[in-house]
């Protein structure tokens, strides 16, 4: 690496979050990160008390018993509301960072068009796909 | 700031830094009369002819050509040769160095790693024929369209706004940042170039694209309309398609030789004569 | 090399867990309008509807596909995230080796989980 001059400045995890005058792929971003923590945090949960089932019924149900209740209800569709954003948001990722829906490289005239005004209209669509998922799945965590 | 015709006062500021004297940064408000057509560039200049002799920052064209006076306005990495102070909409803008950088004195960054990380990128045209490139015999072949695939990422000028805003680089030195991506991506999208393989050793690592998640902030913060992001995005593609081996060898273009045996039509004049 | 390999696969895996975890969330979740994967009444989660999907080898072998795919998926980005916080080499080599023991324990406890319970509803 190289020598270091001068004072250190770089803005470190807050960096991440933005905010203020930052976009909104930004806050996708940010939340893309989140969500994918929150999801695989639960996932190892799931494996473990899924893997109940191995020891016969009266396994199952104690550890389907153990998981009940409003609290475990509302943190499950908080799961699914976050699993909804990262797959519809993922597939727009997907998309982008293989390089479509950011246009063809053009020459620069100002007022600038660029890759992110590109894909917004897909940004939008996803996350109003998202929010009918949330919402549609939501419904039977909440019932 | 509501008027833009008229002479108004502005309050700058601005943060500071003296290494010899200072353990941190901290804001200092100057407070001035700001004419029309005032840019944040020129503000500055005011500051230190009349207020504060001491403040440093880099700058040089005052035409947003040069890339070096890229500094964090009002919450944004702008040159501030290019930013007028009636454009920020407020009487009070605040100047600081760009962050993901270090600090040298005052308004200067230190970018020295992102311009390493550019000549590790092999920023120039690479090809086997060592003896044409030496002794050129012509030109090489390129149409409107090859020409199109990299023109817009030529366009940039190294002023660093990119990594100042890009919030891998808030935190991951290693990431080579968006400026040298997209300009190894100007070269390896370059119909006469043949150097893919030869970047592919740095991009395929630690220090190539995977680290961008498209916050999309390099290309909104671009003061020359480069769209970084583009590049890395393609690039992405370009070695996903190499690493599954779904794409054809492509040969770099080959030189435009003056067709032996052809008579040329009366009334067109000579080339002039070759300057190398 | 390695990151372009991995990345790969990353979003490879990605498009695996929409298809797969699309179907375990239609399954779980869509019960009332999708009633096919749960044939006795009641809840998805049900022993009777567990034992149904469990005796089915297709619900065995897309579980452990899906395992297999999201613990890669998952702990890749772990990974990302935590090599962006710059820990230096020696803490991402160790950070390399602990998420490779990790995804590939839990991925044996979950196919192992999985089979089990195909036998255990193939008997009952």
């Amino acid at each position: 690496m190289i020598e270091n001059k001068g004072r250190p400045n770089r803005l470190g995890v807050k960096g991440w979050l933005g905010g203020g005058r930052w976009g909104f792929e930004r806050y996708l971003y940010a939340l893309h990160r989140l969500t994918g923590l929150a999801l695989l945090a639960y996932f190892v949960l799931h494996i473990g008390v899924t893997s109940s089932r191995a020891f016969g019924e009266n396994a199952w149900t104690s550890a389907m018993g153990a998981v009940k209740g409003p609290l475990f209800s509302v943190g499950e569709f908080l799961v699914f509301a976050a699993f909804a954003f990262h797959a519809v948001n993922g597939i727009r990722l997907a998309l982008v960072e293989l390089g479509f829906a950011i246009g063809q490289p053009i020459e620069p005239v100002y007022p600038y068009r660029t890759s992110v005004d590109e894909q917004r209209p897909l940004a939008i669509g996803v996350m109003i796909l998202a929010a009918i998922l949330a919402i549609v799945g939501g419904i039977g965590f909440l019932k | 700031m509501a008027d833009h015709t008229v002479t108004s006062e502005v309050v700058f500021r601005i943060r500071r830094f003296d290494p010899t004297t200072d353990a941190d940064p901290h804001w200092e408000d100057y407070r001035f009369p700001c004419p029309p057509g005032m840019t944040v560039l020129e503000g500055l200049k005011q500051i230190k002819e009349s207020l504060s002799p001491t403040l440093a920052w880099r700058s040089s064209c005052r035409m947003g050509v040069c890339g070096s006076c890229g500094m964090f306005i009002n919450g944004r990495p702008r040159l501030a040769c290019n930013t007028q102070v009636s454009e920020l909409e407020s009487s009070l803008i605040t100047v600081a160095p760009l962050p993901n950088f270090n600090i040298i004195r005052d308004l200067v960054p230190d970018l020295t790693p992102m311009f390493k990380a550019h000549a590790e990128m092999q920023p120039y045209i690479i090809r086997d024929d060592t003896r044409e490139q030496q002794q050129p015999t012509g030109e090489y072949w390129q149409s409107p369209h090859q020409l199109e695939q990299y023109l817009q990422f030529s366009y940039c000028i190294k002023c660093g706004c990119c990594m100042a805003a890009c919030p891998t680089c808030a935190t991951d030195p290693v990431y080579a940042g968006p400026m040298p991506l997209s300009q190894a991506h100007r070269y390896s999208s370059d119909s006469r170039d043949g150097g893919f393989a030869a970047r592919k050793q740095v991009l395929s690592g630690e220090r190539g694209p995977w680290r961008c998640h498209f916050a999309g902030e390099c290309s909104r913060v671009c003061p020359k309309g480069v769209d970084p992001a583009r590049a890395i995005q393609l690039m992405k593609r370009q070695l996903v398609v190499d690493y599954l081996k779904l794409g054809k060898q492509k040969c770099p273009a080959s030189i435009a030789k003056v067709p032996d045996g052809v008579k040329r039509r009366e009334g067109i004049p000579e080339a002039p004569p070759r300057t190398i | 090399m390695r990151d372009q390999r991995l990345w790969t696969w990353h979003i490879g895996a990605g498009a695996v867990i929409l298809v797969l975890l699309g179907l375990h969330m239609t399954v779980m979740h869509l019960d009332a309008i999708v009633r096919v994967f749960n044939p006795a009444p009641g809840e998805p989660v049900d022993w009777a509807n567990v034992v149904a999907r469990g005796k089915s080898v297709f619900f065995l072998v897309t579980y452990v596909l899906l395992l297999g795919t999201a613990l890669f998926h998952g702990f890749y980005g772990l990974r990302n995230i935590l090599f962006e916080l710059n820990p230096g080499a020696p803490a991402k080599k160790a950070m390399n080796g602990l998420f490779l023991v990790a995804g590939l324990v839990l991925f044996a406890i979950g196919t192992w989980a999985a089979w089990a319970g195909f036998t255990v509803a193939r008997s009952a």
